[in-house]
């Protein structure tokens, strides 16, 4: 019984702390720098319930001389990593699978966003949920791997335009 | 004097003939016919729902709905519908508080009942998920309301390419129109209206 009293003190001093441990965290810096690549903001979306699958987002800009490609990644809480990019034909939703991953070419900026380009979250081992970052990492043919985390926005949020804002004003 | 005469039985014989043609194509029954053609999205149609109760085109007589296809192995399109259609459906209060909107898995290899309930729920209890119970079931659905969906292979497994409109039919199970993510809330919602003022 003590035993859970003090294991309960000890959950409720670390939710204490949890928003100075956020704040403090390279989350709300968030953009990253990887050879002559730049990553602005890897976001994603918060998940229905049930739901095994999610959409990674950010923009990357290539300001080197050759070009470069996204070709996976992983996510702590997803078991599979690919590279889709999704259309829309008239009212038909299509997806496809981008073996060859995401071209970057020289000088220039792919936005990853809802509606096109994404990293595709699948088999996710838990929900991913509004204010929490989730780390993971990118892999690109010439730069190589990054770590990064995703910032997890609401159900619906189109990202990407509260850029450096989101310190210590942001909810959790 | 006689080559003249010929032309000229000719030139009249052409005239006569496409005048003709040009009759038959204005008047043609064909076309009455695709005239009323969008009468035809919907039909007889039974499913079962997450909870295991048969829904039929029958059962919703008398009720408004809307009616989607989608699957919950789906990052984007689905969960923005289904979110937008809650936001809808809370902004029209009272008028809404018995709308149904069925979600019909285009994927019931993966999604079962139970998973499709916790899904929907986690939207809003109006959403109801319905599931085809094999894949004939299933096509026979998508023609009636004629939604595509085609499994798509991925590196490791599949995805699903859909009809992504969400369908409004009215009381009397005819089809009233579609919602689509491009309109804003505003003219979704004044659709939605429309649809519940309709008796």
């Amino acid at each position: 019984m003590s035993r859970l009293n003090a294991r309960l003190r000890n959950f409720a001093l670390s939710l204490a702390f949890l928003p100075l441990m956020l704040a403090g965290s390279p989350a709300f810096a968030h953009d990253y720098k990887l050879g002559d690549l730049k990553i602005d903001h890897p976001w994603s979306r918060a998940t229905p319930g049930g739901a095994k699958v999610a959409g990674g987002y950010m923009t990357i800009t290539n300001n080197g001389k050759e070009a470069d490609r996204l070709v996976g990644g992983t996510l702590l809480s997803a078991g599979i990593v690919e590279i889709h990019e999704m259309a829309m034909e008239g009212s038909t939703m299509r997806m496809r699978a981008l073996p060859q991953g995401l071209e970057i070419k020289p000088g220039q900026t792919v936005e990853l966003k809802p509606g096109g380009f994404h990293v595709m979250f699948l088999d996710l081992k838990s929900p991913l949920k509004e204010g929490e970052t989730v780390k993971g990492t990118l892999v690109f043919q010439r730069a190589g791997t990054i770590e990064v985390e995703f910032k997890v926005e609401a159900r619906g949020a189109s990202g990407g335009h509260e850029h450096g804002g989101h310190g210590g004003g942001h909810k959790h | 004097m006689n080559a003249l005469k010929i032309v000229r039985i000719t030139a009249w014989a052409a005239i006569g003939i496409i005048t003709v043609a040009l009759l038959y194509v204005l008047l043609n029954p064909v076309d009455r016919e695709q005239g009323t053609g969008v009468a035809s999205i919907g039909g007889p149609f039974r499913l079962a729902d997450h909870n295991g109760q048969l829904v039929t085109e029958a059962s919703l007589r008398g009720k408004p709905y809307a009616l989607f296809f989608g699957f919950t192995h789906c990052p984007d399109v689905c969960p923005t519908s289904m979110l937008e259609i809650t936001n809808d459906l809370n902004a029209l209060g009272n008028a809404a508080k018995d709308f149904r909107v069925y979600f019909v898995t285009v994927d019931p290899a993966r999604d079962t009942a139970a998973l499709l309930k916790e899904y929907t729920g986690s939207f809003d209890p109006r959403i109801i998920g319905l599931v085809p119970k094999d894949e004939a079931e299933l096509a026979t659905m998508a023609r009636m309301f004629r939604a595509i969906y085609r499994k798509v292979d991925t590196p490791s497994g599949y995805t699903m390419d859909h009809t992504a409109s969400v369908y409004l039919m009215d009381a009397k199970g005819e089809f009233f129109g579609t919602l689509d993510s491009k309109e804003t809330p505003a003219v979704r919602q004044a659709k939605l209206k429309r649809l519940l003022d309709r008796r």
